[in-house]
C-alpha cells in the first residue's frame, strides 16, 4: 500500500490526473472506494501537505492535487453515498474577504477524504451565524487571510448555536499560534491537510 | 564614520553598500497608524494625498524610523483596472470580487493608463510632497505589485493557479499586459520622488511555489521587468519564504530582499552577504501583544543576527503593520533599535 500511496502521490503532484485514475481503478479491484480514501487518498494528501511546509511543494501543487482528488472520489463515491464517511454536519467559509484560496484547498481535502461539507462561499458574521444556527451545523470551518477578519471571528463564536464546534485557519492563525484561543475557536489547522486529523480530534472530544 | 549621526539616506545607502553606517536602519512600515494619529478613519485618510503624507511626516518624527511609505494600500493597483476596493475600519483596504470573471476576460482587458488614473494620482501626488519636504534627507519607498503576483487580487489565487496550469497563452498574455503596467507604475512614481520600489511578490516565494516554478515562471518575468525599473527595487514576498530563492533573486537585479519570521535571520543574512541586503522580520501579527521587554528581547536578537557588516534594514515580515499593533510596542521598537543597533553591534 505504501508503494501506492506513493505513486498517488506523485500522480498528483505532477498534475497526471490519467495516472490518478489509473491507480483508482487497480485499487478498486481489491478495495472498497472507502478503503481507497482512507488508505490512499488521506495519506497522500497528508504527505503533500507535510512537503508544503518542509518547502519542497508548492501551494499551487497542494490546491491543484485536491481538486482532482475531489473529481476522482466523487466519480466513485457521489456526495449523497451512504458509503461516505459518518457525517458531522460541517460547514466551511471564509469570512468577510474575497481571499478563498485557502478554504478551497480545505473543502477539496475533505471531500477527497470522504467527508460531506457545505460550502457557505463568503460570508461576513450574520450570515454566517443565522445560516449556521438554522442549520444545525455541528462543526463550523473558518477561514481567513487578513487580520482584521479573523478577529471578526471573536463576534461569530457567542452567536453560534451551544455545542458548535469552531475551528479556523489562514495565515494569521500561522503566525500567532494563541490568535485561536483569542477569538474563541475550538481548534486551528495549521495547514489543510490537518483538517481530517483536526477534525476527527474535535468530534471525538465533543462525544 | 561610526560615530557621527547620518541622515536617514545615508544610513539606508551605506548599509545597501554592505558597509556598517552608524546605526541598524528601521523601517517601519505603517500605513494606517497615520489615520489614527489625524484622528480620521481609514477611508478618508486615503482620499487626500495631504492626509497620507501628513500621516507618514508625523509617524517619521514620532518613531525616529527612516524611511517615508509611497503606499496607500495594495489594492490601489486592482483599482485602477477598474476592480473593487473594500474599506474596513481595522484594516488595510481590501481588494474585492475579482474583476476578471472568466480567463477569457484576459484578452480584453487593458492596463490603466498611470498618469490618467485618479487614485494612482492621488498616490504620486503623495510621494511628490513627500520628496518637496524631506529632500535628500530619508528614503521614500515607492510599491508596484510584481505583474506575476497582481492576478491574485485581479481574477482570484484559485483561478489563477488553474490558469497557470490549464491556460498557459491566457497566463502569457496576462503577464504581458501586467509587466507593462508594472513598469510604468514603479517609473511614475520613481519620477514623482520615490527613491527605491518596493517589487511586491509573494507568489515567487517558495510558500507559494516550488524553486523550478519560480525559475520557469516569477523569476523570469521579474528578471524582465525589474530591468526596465529606472531605480533600485526591493524584492518583498510578504510573509512568505525564500531563503531558497535567494541567490536567484539576486539575479533579478533587485538590491534588497524581504525575509519571513519563519526563516532565521542569521541564515538569512549569510545566504545574501555581499549580494542582498535583508529587509526583517519582526512578526506583525504577534506584535500587537508584544510586552515592552519582549519587544526590546526581539529587536535585540534580530539585530545581534544580522545586524553585523551592514546590509540589514529592521523591518516587519510582512512589509505592512497591522492596525491593530499599539504605539508603544512600535515606540518599544524604536528605542530598541536605537539603543541596540548602534554600529559597532555590541550584543
Amino acid at each position: 500500500m505504501t508503494q501506492r500511496v506513493e505513486q498517488f502521490e506523485q500522480a498528483l503532484l505532477a498534475l497526471d490526473q490519467l495516472a490518478a485514475e489509473e491507480i483508482l481503478a487497480s485499487a478498486l479491484k481489491d478495495k472498497s472506494p472507502m478503503e481507497f480514501v482512507e488508505q490512499v487518498v488521506v495519506p497522500a494528501l497528508e504527505r503533500i501537505g507535510d512537503g508544503w511546509e518542509q518547502g519542497g511543494v508548492a501551494l499551487s501543487q497542494l490546491y491543484m492535487s485536491g481538486r482532482i482528488c475531489e473529481k476522482l472520489i466523487d466519480t466513485v463515491l457521489p456526495p449523497k453515498d451512504s458509503r461516505r464517511k459518518e457525517q458531522h454536519n460541517m460547514a466551511i467559509t471564509v469570512l468577510e474577504d474575497y481571499h478563498v484560496l485557502g478554504k478551497r484547498i480545505v473543502y477539496s481535502i475533505l471531500r477527497a477524504s470522504g467527508f460531506t461539507v457545505k460550502d457557505y462561499g463568503r460570508t461576513d458574521v450574520a450570515g454566517l451565524t443565522q445560516r449556521a444556527n438554522e442549520e444545525g451545523v455541528k462543526v463550523l470551518l473558518i477561514s481567513t487571510l487578513m487580520l482584521p477578519s479573523a478577529l471578526r471571528i471573536k463576534e461569530v463564536i457567542p452567536k453560534l448555536n451551544d455545542g458548535m464546534k469552531v475551528i479556523v485557519g489562514g495565515a494569521p492563525f500561522r503566525f500567532d499560534p494563541d490568535l485561536y484561543k483569542e477569538v474563541g475557536a475550538d481548534m486551528m489547522c495549521k495547514n489543510a491537510s490537518e483538517a481530517v486529523e483536526v477534525i476527527n480530534k474535535v468530534m471525538a472530544g465533543a462525544s | 564614520m561610526t560615530q557621527t549621526t547620518m541622515t536617514s539616506l545615508q544610513r539606508v545607502l551605506t548599509t545597501l553598500g554592505h558597509q556598517e553606517p552608524d546605526r541598524v536602519p528601521l523601517f517601519l512600515l505603517v500605513t494606517m497608524h497615520g489615520a489614527k494619529e489625524l484622528g480620521l478613519s481609514i477611508k478618508e485618510y486615503f482620499s487626500k494625498a495631504e492626509n497620507v503624507v501628513e500621516g507618514q511626516l508625523r509617524m517619521r518624527a514620532k518613531y525616529r524610523h527612516d524611511c517615508l511609505n509611497g503606499l496607500f494600500y495594495a489594492p490601489i493597483e486592482v483599482e485602477a483596472w477598474g476592480g473593487e476596493v473594500i474599506y474596513v475600519e481595522n484594516g488595510p483596504p481590501n481588494s474585492g470580487r475579482p474583476f476578471i470573471r472568466k480567463p477569457e476576460d484576459i484578452k480584453t482587458v487593458e492596463p490603466p493608463n498611470v498618469k490618467e488614473s485618479k487614485c494612482l494620482g492621488e498616490a504620486l501626488k503623495a510621494i511628490n510632497m513627500m520628496k518637496e519636504k524631506v529632500g535628500d534627507d530619508a528614503p521614500i519607498i515607492g510599491v508596484a505589485v510584481s505583474p506575476f503576483s497582481l492576478p491574485v487580487m485581479q481574477m482570484g489565487f484559485d483561478k489563477y493557479i488553474e490558469l497557470m496550469y490549464e491556460q498557459p497563452d491566457l497566463f502569457n498574455l496576462l503577464m504581458k499586459k501586467n509587466e507593462e503596467f508594472c513598469v510604468a507604475w514603479a517609473n511614475a512614481q520613481l519620477e514623482a520622488g520615490a527613491t527605491a520600489i518596493c517589487y511586491f511578490d509573494p507568489v515567487s516565494s517558495v510558500t507559494i511555489s516550488t524553486r523550478d516554478m519560480y525559475l520557469k515562471t516569477g523569476f523570469e518575468i521579474a528578471k524582465r521587468t525589474i530591468a526596465r525599473i529606472n531605480g533600485p527595487t526591493a524584492t518583498h514576498v510578504a510573509s512568505g519564504r525564500c531563503l531558497p530563492i535567494v541567490g536567484d533573486i539576486a539575479q533579478t537585479g533587485t538590491v534588497v530582499v524581504g525575509t519571513s519570521v519563519d526563516e532565521d535571520l542569521a541564515e538569512m543574512k549569510a545566504a545574501c552577504k555581499g549580494k542582498l541586503t535583508v529587509l526583517g522580520n519582526l512578526n506583525g501579527i504577534e506584535m500587537r501583544n508584544w510586552t515592552p521587554e519582549q519587544t526590546e528581547t526581539i529587536v535585540k536578537d534580530a539585530i545581534a543576527k544580522a545586524g553585523p557588516g551592514g546590509g540589514y534594514i529592521m523591518a516587519d515580515n510582512h512589509g505592512e503593520i497591522p492596525w491593530q499593533v499599539p504605539e508603544e510596542v512600535l515606540l518599544g521598537i524604536s528605542e530598541a533599535v536605537h539603543k541596540w543597533g548602534r554600529y559597532p553591534i555590541e550584543i
